[in-house]
């Protein structure tokens, strides 16, 4: 009944490989992007500035609450309302994926620096450092570290969440499949081939976190 | 531009409005978009709660299944079972089930569409409550399950009077936010034309030329419904607490 002959090398690299180079793009950028925000966003909560704090509170809780999918709808509803014209679904894929996965490493990077002990920061103050350098050169190294397996288990996740933009018709590994599907007729196998690549990547990188987890701890 | 909240009472079909909003004010079979959303949304929680009720039963018999200390072929099982549901991406498991399943096991021919989708979101749901279940009975002191043994207790009676009443009790927060992501994933059920609340913003929003409104409201009642179940978990877990203990179990994900 199914009939995988149809997946021969020039259909994978024909159909499947730009594909499968934009959700690694998309999960890089993404997780480089979402951090940097993340941590902006985990710095502006914990800042003791109210305003601030709260701008940045609402920001990730709301965030939260919506699915990434009404993100991508609400995005492409507001741009070319606000700038008069349509963005490619790529480029809208990556600057929504950074938006909602900012909130979701923020969290972790609170977690990460309010992780770190207080006599630390008081130590660095004391010192003379600005609370800039004090965060560079003290906090958030260390914050980092101690975060590095759930960052990347929340990357692991992020690359799932990449064939999400599926439903906006960006070309990612999952529409590649479709499409080589669909234009071959087995569209079933396609399917299935799809869920089997997703699987060896995600398991593949989950066991490499798990291997990183127990060579990076911090022996306190 | 102006936000009109009209809209909602247009009907979904000749665009009039309708007194009262609510359809069944006019002739038979009139349906406003107000009622549209409404029942969209019960299309989410209906999703949604089926999925949770699938994802607890399985993910709390997995998660069990993973911690027996004289079975390792159950626990591999179980295993293994975790990691085929965890590394697959939502989505792709739901076109599997929706697309794949009906056509290979003739049993899913006939289900339901909505139930294939629950059947999709409650089996992915599963692998991460099992996870958090194991999590939680590990994170007992051993004693405990000796102390079990030692009372002559079978690994039944031990599981159902002194492990499980405390692990799930610990496991009451992560089990919050994976109810809450639940509901925001089911609305991938979107992608397979189930009539939940994404499948409304879409369709009302280009029909309407209205998006903003509409996506508005559709966001208000995912928040809304995202505080009510923190809401409900947070009054059960204060309903089931036991007084003097504490205890933190932390998840991330989505």
């Amino acid at each position: 009944m199914l009939d995988f002959s149809f997946f021969t090398s020039e259909v994978f690299t024909g159909y499947v490989l730009k594909g499968m180079y934009f959700s690694f793009a998309l999960t890089g950028i993404a997780t480089l992007g979402g951090i940097v925000f993340g941590t902006i966003l985990a710095m502006m909560r914990l800042s003791g500035n109210k305003p601030m704090a709260f701008v940045a509170a609402t920001y990730v809780n709301g965030m939260r609450s919506i699915p990434l999918l009404m993100v991508l709808l609400w995005f492409f509803l507001l741009v070319p309302l606000l700038i008069g014209r349509a963005i490619g679904a790529e480029l809208s894929a990556v600057i929504t994926f950074i938006a909602f996965e900012a909130a979701y490493f923020s969290e972790i990077m609170r977690a990460g620096i309010q992780s770190i002990a207080r006599g630390q920061v008081h130590a660095g103050q004391a010192l003379g450092m600005t609370y800039g350098q004090n965060m560079k050169l003290v906090i958030l190294p260390q914050a980092f570290r101690n975060m590095l397996p759930i960052l990347l288990t929340q990357t692991i996740i992020l690359f799932q969440d990449t064939s999400l933009v599926y439903i906006i018709t960006a070309h990612d590994m999952l529409h590649g499949f479709t499409l080589a599907g669909s234009n071959l007729s087995h569209p079933r196998e396609a399917y299935i081939l799809a869920a089997v690549f997703y699987f060896v990547i995600c398991f593949a990188l989950s066991w490499i976190v798990k291997r990183l987890q127990a060579k990076i701890a911090i022996i306190r | 531009m102006a936000i009109e909240w009209q809209i909602f009472c247009l009907d979904t079909i000749d665009k009039t409005p309708v007194a009262g909003c609510f359809g069944s004010g006019g002739a038979k079979g009139t349906q406003t978009y107000l009622d549209w959303l409404i029942s969209a949304w019960g299309e989410t929680v209906l999703v949604a709660g089926l999925s949770l009720v699938v994802a607890l039963a399985i993910g709390a018999v997995v998660g069990i299944l993973r911690t027996l200390p004289n079975s390792p072929w159950l626990a591999r099982a179980a295993n293994a079972w975790v990691e085929l549901f965890r590394n697959i991406p939502l989505l792709v498991q739901i076109f599997l089930w929706y697309h794949v399943m009906p056509v290979l096991i003739p049993l899913f021919a006939e289900t339901p569409k909505l139930l294939l989708v629950v059947m999709g979101l409650g089996l992915f749901t599963s692998a991460r409550i099992a996870e958090q279940v194991r999590a939680g009975i590990q994170a007992l002191p051993k004693g405990q399950r000796y102390a079990g043994m030692a009372m002559g207790f079978t690994t039944w009676q031990y599981y159902r009077y002194v492990l499980l009443p405390m692990a799930f009790r610990i496991i009451i927060p992560p089990l919050t936010s994976e109810s809450m992501n639940i509901f925001k994933n089911s609305s991938v059920a979107f992608a397979v034309s189930i009539t939940e609340l994404t499948f409304f913003a879409q369709q009302a929003g280009e029909e309407t030329s209205r998006g903003v409104e509409i996506y508005m409201a559709v966001t208000f009642l995912y928040v809304i419904s995202a505080l009510a179940i923190n809401r409900v978990m947070a009054f059960i877990e204060k309903r089931v607490r036991v007084p003097g203990f504490v205890a933190n179990v932390s998840a991330g994900g989505h």
